[in-house]
């Protein structure tokens, strides 16, 4: 047998990376009668779900599919007798799912550990059963790895009580066996697993896909083997490892989706350990610690913990509503008691944030949770005869119509509950109430919690001193640079500031400078297996507030569990922080007691000095809690000419981590007091790595001199209140990037990675947190802190130093930061590409290349090995084939002018390269090419999160698809175009209104976890069969394992971006903070597919401020095929580095779409094919040093690259790059570079088996088709091929209306009816999984029920999440409700459905929606475009609105209302809406219950326009003068 | 940045001189205000640069791109259109000992360089450096600041034009006690001598060095080193020396009838004027005077355009002015794409008072000298020139050609050579024994001390002839290097 499990870490590789997800269902039988129907329906459930799942190189490993079940008692007592073993009736015995070793001697090993176990903890080991298995043509990796597999039958002993006393037992067996296997030296123990021990419930699970399940347990196949309940699951993993204990479900759950939070979720849990206890356990609560086995995959934590609550006394759903709270802070419709509920657990335990749907079965109730967020699909059916059917999809198993009693889907954070005991279906409300009223929550509230508010006011908190603020500036190392560029636009506008192109400045580590140590870290963020959070447009589900004070037993609660002080934010004013201070341990603070502890040390000392202040600092911390301090304030207020102030981020983490260790983390809360924290990322580091709340005294005193000097306007503390909003909000920000959504579980969960710290530093003092390719140390660190303080307090002369060092971070300034883009490269550059001039080119190359002097980047210290036998350079691949691998970055129409656009798209096709779109569509004129031969066509088209312009034309146009997950400036963010630069031509590109702003989401809502970006690149491929689809991520610890997965998901290329790539505008913490450089992602992507056996089947782009020849041979070194510029072309065409690109001001027409300056644009296509020819010049030349002929030959050679020896800087010199350079050992057949074609299976959809001959005749002689067909739930991306040909063939105008009509009975799959453009009309009958009419591009969707259907079509769930995402033209009629998100970023079509869920119609742009029924929360956030009318039935709906950017209208107009009416009647007509008729036949009722929905700016700009034209002006005047006249209006142009 | 689209909105203000028939009356300063409001839009038009082409001081193609001194240019554009003045002052003084002086006499190589400028007039940087360094001394925000410590360290620097200045000021910063020793009567050096009093007022020389005298600065006039105290004492008695003695080595135009009388080098022209301008208001009559004579000025720089200056205000008879490069481009040329300094067509100021007085620039250009014509007193008289062609030579080097059949003969009574300077002065440097470099000027290394231990150069004497700024900048990176010569490898000042 093979090894089994993830590969150690090696190289950039690290297992903890790895995610998975899947699709899961459960059917169940309400009134709990078992029977064998119900296993073999719910194998049926699982085989619909297979396309959920994945497999890797080999077509019959999959990832995994796994079943749980109740004990089939009958099964096992008869087979039991054939073994002679006597089972005990039911409930009195326990049986195991035992994975073994293939070695007799472990496996005799672990028996006897079992007989050992079992005995001491006073049970009885009954007997072992051989698990009979089939043949299940297992692929060989899923066969090498297979452990034996065996059931151990445990009878329950004397005396224990009851079954549920029983079960703890049970786990506690497990919990001794597992550590004492781990810690043995059995053979084979890494395959030891238990993946169920219990009375009650037995999991079947392993390597397979859906389809092998069934056929490898023979069991299942056994009719006496009944279950009232039977979950199943389908995995998707980002690896090809074999796993066998990696399959779902584990022993409670089965889980979709990914936990966030999970580092600081496993911290905490540890740390609370310590404070635990329990009456039910007892004494044997200590054999079950640690709680958490950490080798698991996220979700097995997660049961790990929701095991633990449910066996120390919570049922499950209570423990559920724990660990997955729906967001309760912000909701005022919320019942007081249940508010109460999760206030007061909030106070044991911080939320596990991420997307998830949860199933969750105790043996007696099964349920499902959703994240309070929604983001993952869950359906369900409820039949007559008492079934229930849940699932990722709807259709999942065939029900006939009549027999289906309700449709529903699981809503954000609501628990659906079939409790068998009680033989009903228990409602959201009735459960969480029952557990909300289980205990006087509000009372002990009450009682034991403070608040900020009703603290007593401090005397006043000491004044700053005015004249040694510069001193104490200087200090902390405070630039002149970072009080205007940070502080000054948050003081005076209450947001972060914004810039744009992208970093290139050096590492921290690389810098000559000292650099806060802040700097070294990089944040994390979420991408492909997890989504970013809109924590603008969803703030709904964002929670900022927090609470301070020791925590209590986590198993036993009771009033003095939620002894703590609430916080509406973690960042405190000098008045709170007083407050704070005053609190003695007195009852009335609920025995809170603060103290205070500088964070000083002598400088002189250096870092032994540091090392022994932070032993100090650890020691006494311990003693203040020894002596019932509880909240610990980590002050350097104190610092003078002899104390200086350790790193801030150190002092606070060390200590964290010491509490840790010594497992006291619990009992007191940290709080930092310190000058050094300025900027937003600052925050999210202390907060990161364990500081409840911090308290910057230093930048407030900076805002309060900002408004002495006039430079900020208000009074100091409106300037200071708007300062704090800033931070909160980017602080908020900083965590929606990472997916999470409440501070409380950001706190201590360590989402960064370092970069430039050597890995004793960091086991010491951030342990942990990955660093991968070493660095300074403590003794640097001390360096810095000294050299920082020095400036404050010169130790030799006091020189008057009137202001402050002007810094040159994100500006350049001569004598500041270095910057590779700098005023002698850049005018190098462009001289050299308008005159043509090699020579001077490489004079540029050799400013950038040069890096001995002035070291910037990583690749800057790598030196090439060369060739014993260089090759002739005329051997060498000509300029003309290097240069077709390049292409120019995404860079949108709207971002940048047209001329710059579309002058980079004639280059690159003159070479042939790719130029990108961007997000911003293109002009379909642009597809035709221009008189002399020259093409304006991007051969990439970008299908980013707002889906700008994203036609089946722009599809079937496209070389390259390309989908953007993030960016490297700002990866985990949105965008905005602001209304003054949504000018008319890109207005009509983006099928949008001038003058109107746009919003791109930070996630795709059709990409929410790994299987979703499958599907997508399924869509996209089946769009435009001919394109490439390549997907863009950006560098960052773990890419790797996503490029692994994604290469899964049939991608053909993916991109790694480099954490310093441009931008048209991002917040500057983002452009600098965010993400890590391209060598390290790059490198982590390439080795990962290797070890995968996954680089040959998919190509790897790398991109991120390339600009030389010698960047591209490192890049192709360390594996990259193919280069992306952006930086580099821009500046060949005129840009000067202005960075201004997102005031729409760029001096030489570039990035601006003011028609004044577009004219100064200078630039000629011939530039930018210089500097390409240049640069692949270059890479020749170094090609023949290397002796490769080939560019493949060159690709993932990274043993050709060493470190530059003798690097003598004082901070870089501790640098190691071994595990950039690391080759894995893989067999001689793994590819290394792109060698074999992705398997789409196009061939296999529905279109090409059948409705694309069936829609020839319309196809080649327009003639109308029509036919009717079933369809069923894996039939995914129905008429998306057959729309392709129509628009290849007949363009933007289609077909006429109603040419290919396909009638389809059944349940669909996802993305039915995606980008169908005109002359076509889907009509479903039945109902639709997620993403109906994604893109529809002008055709028509058209659902209703089938006639016979058992239930009220309005009140039943018809089409699944995100119906008609990006939509730019076209109609629906939805009979029934749809799904979350219903018509987001809808730019124009019409739709008419009977109910909606949450977040409806978002960033919507145009196009009219008409809902007839209920509308869920936050309908029409970031909606900017656009009519929606919504009938309010209840009259509550403006409380579910989102009135940010909308006006709400209960007069509607005449005019409008017949529109509206019409639509109706269309609906009616079509769909047979028993709804639709009854409100026409009183209309006039109907009509007066209409609430129009309509975004502020759009109605302006509407009226703007038709003023216009009212004095006489064209239509196309009209509009820009309307437009015109909205820019001017300086007070329209907002920020975020 | 205040105003994101101020370039578009604000065209630039011309720079507010007094009348050019006016200003001739008289040796008064010639610039005028501006009003604030003014000021503070010409502020708004910054653009704020990501990379701000202007604060850098690189050299392209041989001239300089952006400033020297690296004024932090974007910071103080910005804070005038705010109207912080006092604010803009501050971060003004962090880089530039004597803004007052350089916003008045500097060619702004910055607004060369301005991004602003690759489509649109430039900011108006050097006005605004003017209008902010005037604001600090009418609003007392310049007083005098001593060091707070003494190290007891003695420096000497000799020579008090603008490198020397700016060194002593900087070393005093640091606390050193300096002695500046000047061999002319006032302190100054060019900027006391070499340029006339109507583009750069003494008294601001007088008011600064008043400044760095309160500031504890000791001056020596009268003595030059070499000559009335021997090189080698101040070797012994100063721990450190810094020359910046300049490039005062003027070059000759040896043609024919170069001994005659009314031939003069400009310097001596100018310097003669000013002192007696100081002395008497020009009543001792100690200088010569360019009243009713034919004055030829050859040299279309600094200098030459500073002689047809004064001679304007002499009142001259005729006035021309010989370049022998030919007539630059009104617009860039392709080989001198921006940020190269632009070597455009530009009418100076006493170029403008000719053209006042008779209605066309005085210059002529592409010619060559070929000798002077005297009367029978030996007294220059007329002159004859004669076109040249620029063309490459063996060396792929442009050289001067002159074209056949061109002479032409002009009347010249008064002739002033300001031709260039070749290099600094060498008795002093001899008695020292310092190193020269290949054209004479003196080598440093890069902390611009010499081969003689312990003595630093810097300015034109070792950098040769050049501007102000980089006077400035020169004096403060020697300052810098000795002041980490003096306390063991530490500085506290900045470059």
């Amino acid at each position: 047998m093979a090894a089994t499990g993830l590969p150690p870490a090696q190289g950039l590789y690290d297992p903890k990376t790895e995610h998975d997800s899947c699709g899961f269902g459960f059917v169940a039988d309400i009134k709990g009668r078992p029977s064998h129907d119900i296993v073999l329906k719910s194998l049926e459930v699982l085989k619909n779900l297979e396309h959920r799942g994945a497999t890797g190189a080999e077509k019959n490993t999959g990832d995994g599919a796994g079943i749980l079940l109740q004990t089939p008692h009958a099964f096992f007592a008869q087979e039991c007798q054939k073994l002679g073993i006597k089972l005990p009736a039911p409930g009195r015995y326990g049986v195991g799912m035992v994975f073994l070793p293939d070695s007799e001697v472990g496996q005799n090993a672990i028996n006897g550990l079992f007989e050992e176990t079992v005995r001491a903890e006073g049970q009885h080991l009954l007997g072992w059963r051989e698990v009979p298995t089939g043949d299940a043509a297992l692929g060989p990796t899923a066969k090498a790895s297979q452990p034996v597999i065996r059931q151990v039958f445990i009878g329950r002993g004397d005396d224990v009580a009851d079954e549920a006393a029983f079960e703890r037992k049970l786990y506690v067996i497990r919990r001794l066996l597992e550590k004492k296997v781990s810690r043995s030296a059995i053979p084979g123990r890494s395959s030891f697993y238990v993946a169920s021990l219990s009375y009650k419930t037995i999991v079947y699970k392993g390597m397979f896909n859906a389809n092998q399940l069934r056929r490898f347990y023979l069991d299942l196949n056994q009719p006496s083997v009944v279950s009232a309940i039977a979950m199943v699951h389908q995995r998707f993993s980002t690896n090809t490892f074999p796993s066998w204990a990696r399959a779902h479900p584990y022993r409670y759950i089965s889980h979709n989706g990914e936990i966030n939070t999970l580092r600081g979720n496993i911290n905490w849990m540890h740390a609370r350990q310590a404070m635990m206890s329990s009456k039910l356990f007892g004494k044997d609560l200590l054999k079950i610690l640690t709680v958490i086995d950490t080798s698991g995959s996220d979700s097995a934590m997660f049961d790990n913990v929701l095991e633990l609550l449910h066996l120390a006394g919570r049922e499950l759903p209570h423990a559920m509503m724990m660990m997955v709270p729906e967001p309760w802070s912000r909701d005022d419709n919320m019942s007081p008691e249940r508010k109460a509920f999760y206030e007061f657990h909030s106070c044991l335990m911080e939320p596990w944030d991420g997307p998830a749907s949860i199933a969750f079965t105790d043996g007696i109730r099964v349920g499902a949770v959703l994240d309070r967020n929604g983001l993952r699909p869950a359906r369900y059916y409820v039949t007559r005869d008492d079934l229930v059917v849940m699932a990722s999809e709807a259709g999942v198993l065939d029900i006939p119509p009549e027999q289906v009693v309700r449709k529903g889907r699981l809503q954000p954070g609501r628990i659906f509950l079939v409790d068998t005991s009680l033989q009903r279906i228990v409602d959201d409300d009735e459960l969480k109430d029952r557990y909300a009223r289980e205990a006087p929550y509000g009372e002990w509230l009450k009682k034991s919690m403070l608040q900020m508010s009703t603290l007593p006011r401090p005397s006043r908190p000491p004044l700053p001193e005015r004249e040694s603020l510069l001193k104490r500036q200087q200090v902390f190392g405070y630039t002149f640079e970072e009080v205007k560029l940070l502080i000054t636009p948050m003081a005076t506008t209450g947001n972060e500031a914004v810039g744009s192109m992208g970093t290139d400045t050096p590492l921290a580590v690389l810098s000559d400078r000292p650099r806060p140590l802040f700097d070294y870290f990089k944040q994390l963020f979420a991408q492909v297996t997890n989504p970013a959070v809109d924590a603008i447009r969803e703030e709904i589900i964002m929670a900022s507030d927090t609470t301070i004070g020791p925590e209590a037993n986590l198993l036993e609660p009771g009033p003095e569990s939620c002894r703590q002080l609430g916080l509406p934010t973690p960042i405190l004013t000098n008045d709170e922080l007083a407050k704070i201070r005053r609190l003695d341990g007195r009852p009335e603070f609920s025995g809170l007691r603060a103290v205070k502890l500088p964070t000083l040390y002598n400088p002189k000392g250096d870092g032994a000095a540091l090392r022994s202040a932070l032993e100090d600092l650890r020691w006494k911390v311990s003693e203040c809690l020894a002596e019932g301090f509880n909240v610990i304030v980590l002050s350097d207020r104190g610092h003078d000419a002899d104390n200086a102030p350790i790193p801030s981020l150190l002092a606070v983490s060390s200590v964290q981590h010491h509490l840790i260790r010594e497992g006291k983390r619990t009992q007191c809360s940290l709080i930092v007091e310190s000058g050094e924290p300025r900027e937003v990322h600052h925050f999210a580091l202390l907060i990161g790595y364990g500081a409840s709340a911090v308290n910057p005294y230093l930048a407030f005193e900076t805002v309060h001199d900002l408004v002495a000097q006039e430079l900020v306007p208000g009074t100091p503390a409106e300037a200071e209140k708007k300062y704090l909003k800033g931070v909160v909000k980017g602080l908020v920000k900083v965590i929606s990037k990472m997916g999470i959504s409440t501070i409380q579980s950001y706190h201590g969960a360590q989402v960064f990675e370092a970069v430039g710290l050597s890995q004793d530093f960091v086991d010491e003092y951030f342990t942990w947190t990955s660093s991968r390719v070493g660095g300074i140390g403590i003794d640097v660190v001390a360096h810095e802190a000294r050299m920082r303080h020095e400036r404050g307090f010169p130790p030799k002369r006091p020189v008057v130093a009137s202001s402050l060092p002007a810094g040159g971070e994100y500006q350049y300034r001569a004598g500041g930061e270095f910057h590779l883009t700098n005023p002698e490269t850049i005018h190098k550059l462009q001289y050299a590409c308008r005159t043509n001039s090699y020579k001077v080119f490489q004079e540029y190359t050799a400013l950038i290349d040069d890096q001995s002097k002035q070291l910037c980047t990583l690749r800057g210290l790598m030196d090439f090995r060369h060739a014993t036998h260089p090759v002739r350079i005329e051997e060498v691949e000509p300029v003309e084939s290097i240069v077709k691998r390049f292409k120019t970055g995404a860079m949108s129409y709207g971002s940048i002018s047209k001329e710059a656009h579309e002058t980079l798209a004639i280059a690159m096709n003159r070479i042939g390269g790719k130029s990108n779109t961007g997000e911003g569509g293109e002009d379909p004129a642009r597809y035709q090419n221009e008189q002399n031969g020259d093409s304006k066509n991007s051969g990439i088209k970008q299908v980013a999160s707002g889906r700008f312009g994203v036609t089946s034309y722009y599809l079937v146009n496209a070389r390259e698809l390309q989908i953007k997950i993030a960016q490297g400036a700002k990866p985990g963010e949105g965008g905005q175009l602001p209304g003054a630069k949504v000018y008319p031509w890109i207005a009509t590109v983006r099928h949008a209104t001038p003058g109107v702003g746009l919003i791109s989401p930070p996630p795709h809502h059709d990409i929410y976890s790994i299987e979703d970006i499958a599907e997508l690149i399924h869509d996209l491929k089946n769009a435009n069969r001919d394109a490439r689809v390549s997907v863009k991520l950006v560098s960052e610890l773990g890419v790797g394992t996503i490029a692994a997965g994604v290469a899964k998901a049939h991608a053909d290329t993916v991109l790694i971006s480099g954490y310093d790539g441009g931008t048209g505008a991002s917040p500057l913490t983002s452009i600098k903070h965010a993400g890590i450089p391209w060598e390290l992602g790059l490198a982590e992507t390439h080795q990962v597919l290797v070890m995968n056996d996954l680089r040959s089947r998919i190509r790897v782009e790398v991109d991120g401020q390339l600009k030389s020849g010698r960047d591209v041979v490192i890049g192709a070194l360390l594996g990259a095929e193919e280069f992306g510029f952006s930086t580099g072309p821009l500046i060949a065409l005129g840009c000067i580095m202005m960075r201004a690109c997102h005031l729409n001001t760029c001096p030489v027409g570039i990035a601006t779409q003011d028609p004044k300056l577009r004219a100064k644009f200078p630039g000629d296509p011939q530039q930018v094919v210089n500097f390409m020819r240049f640069v692949a010049q270059e890479v020749r030349e170094y090609m023949a040093e290397l002796g490769f002929r080939t560019f493949d030959e060159m690709v993932g050679r990274s043993e050709r690259i060493e470190m530059r020896r003798a690097v003598d800087h004082w901070k870089a010199r501790n640098l190691d790059f071994s595990r950039i350079l690391f080759k894995p050992t893989v067999p001689k057949h793994y590819g290394r570079t792109c060698s074999i074609a992705q398997d789409h299976a196009l061939e296999k959809t529905l279109d090409s088996t059948t409705l694309l001959a069936l829609a020839r005749p319309a196809l080649d002689e327009r003639k109308p088709v029509r036919a009717t067909l079933p369809i069923r739930n894996t039939n995914r991306v129905v008429g998306v091929q057959t729309g392709s040909e129509v628009t290849r063939r007949y363009g933007p105008a289609g077909l006429p209306d109603d040419t290919i009509r396909f009638h389809f009975k059944g349940s669909a799959g996802q993305s039915f009816g995606a980008f169908i453009p005109k002359g076509m009309t889907l009509v479903l009958e039945g109902d639709s999984n997620d993403y109906i009419g994604k893109g529809l591009s002008g055709g028509r969707i058209i659902v209703f029920p089938p006639e016979k259907a058992g239930f009220v079509p309005e009140e039943n769930i018809i089409v699944g999440n995100v119906a008609f995402y990006g939509a730019t033209g076209g109609e629906a009629f939805i009979r029934g409700v749809a799904g979350e998100r219903f018509c987001v970023r809808n730019s124009g079509i019409d739709a008419v459905v009977e109910g909606v869920g949450d977040h409806a119609c978002e960033y919507m742009t145009g196009g009219r929606v008409v809902v007839l029924g209920p509308a869920g929360r936050n309908f029409a956030a970031g909606m900017s475009g656009g009519v929606a009318y919504v009938l309010d039935g209840d009259g509550k709906f403006e409380s579910r609105c989102n009135l940010s950017m909308v006006g709400l209208d209960r007069k509607v107009e005449e005019a409008e209302l017949t529109l509206v009416k019409r639509m109706i009647e269309r609906h009616a007509e079509l769909t047979g809406s028993a709804l639709a008729s009854r409100l026409l036949s009183r209309w006039e009722d109907t009509a007066r219950r209409f609430v129009r929905i309509m975004p502020h700016d759009y109605r302006r700009m509407l009226e703007a326009q038709a003023k216009m034209r009212a004095k006489g002006l064209p239509p196309e005047e009209a509009e820009m003068a309307a437009f015109l006249e909205n820019a001017r209006d300086e007070a329209r142009v907002s920020g975020n | 940045m205040g105003k994101p689209t101020g370039f578009l909105d604000y065209a630039r203000e011309p720079v507010h001189d007094r009348p050019p028939l006016e200003r001739i009356r008289d040796w008064e300063e010639m610039h005028l205000g501006c009003a604030e409001q003014t000021l503070r839009e010409q502020g708004g038009r910054c653009m704020d640069c990501g990379v701000p082409f202007c604060n850098t001081g690189k050299l392209f193609n041989g001239m300089a791109s952006g400033c020297p001194v690296n004024n932090l240019i974007p910071e103080w554009n910005d804070l005038v259109w705010r109207g912080r003045w006092k604010e803009a002052w501050t971060r003004l003084a962090s880089t530039n000992n004597f803004p007052e002086f350089t916003g008045r006499v500097c060619p702004a190589p910055c607004e060369g360089s301005c991004t602003v400028s690759i489509n649109l007039p430039a900011v108006n940087i050097k006005m605004l450096e003017e209008a902010i360094a005037d604001r600090a001394f009418a609003e007392g925000w310049v007083v005098p600041e001593p060091p707070p410590v003494r190290t007891g360290k003695r420096v000497a620097v000799v020579g008090s034009g603008p490198a020397g200045l700016a060194a002593a000021a900087q070393l005093n910063r640091a606390g050193h006690e300096v002695t500046v020793f000047e061999r002319d009567d006032r302190i100054g050096g060019l900027l006391m001598y070499g340029i006339p009093n109507m583009k750069l007022d003494k008294k601001l020389v007088d008011r600064r060095v008043k400044l760095m005298a309160d500031e504890g600065v000791r001056f020596v006039t009268g003595k030059e080193i070499g000559k009335d105290i021997p090189a080698m004492q101040l070797v012994r008695e100063f721990e450190a020396v810094l020359l910046c003695g300049g490039a005062t080595q003027a070059r000759d135009l040896p043609v024919e009838g170069r001994s005659l009388a009314g031939i003069y080098a400009a310097m001596d022209f100018l310097h003669a004027n000013t002192k007696s301008l100081l002395d008497s208001k020009l009543k001792n009559g100690n200088y010569l005077s360019a009243k009713d004579q034919h004055v030829v000025v050859i040299g279309g720089g600094d200098t030459g355009t500073d002689c047809v200056g004064t001679s304007m205000r002499h009142r001259c008879r005729s006035l021309t002015q010989l370049e022998i490069l030919p007539k630059p481009p009104d617009e860039r040329a392709p080989d001198n794409p921006w940020p190269q300094w632009p070597k455009t067509y530009k009418l100076d100021y006493g170029q403008d008072e000719a053209k006042a007085v008779w209605g066309k620039d005085p210059r002529v250009y592409g010619v060559m000298t070929k000798k002077f014509i005297g009367d029978k007193d030996r007294h220059v008289r007329e002159l004859l020139y004669v076109d040249v062609e620029w063309v490459k030579g063996p060396d792929g080097r442009f050289g001067p050609r002159e074209i056949p059949g061109t002479e032409k003969v002009i009347q010249a009574d008064l002739v002033l050579l300001a031709m260039g300077f070749l290099g600094p002065e060498k008795p002093m440097l001899t008695q020292l024994g310092v190193k020269l470099d290949e054209r004479g000027n003196v080598w440093t290394d890069q902390t611009k001390m010499t081969s003689v231990p312990g003595v630093f150069a810097a300015g034109d004497m070792s950098r040769g002839q050049s501007l102000v700024v980089w006077a400035i900048k020169e004096g403060r990176q020697a300052a810098q290097s000795m002041d980490r010569y003096l306390s063991y490898g530490e500085t506290v000042l900045t470059p």
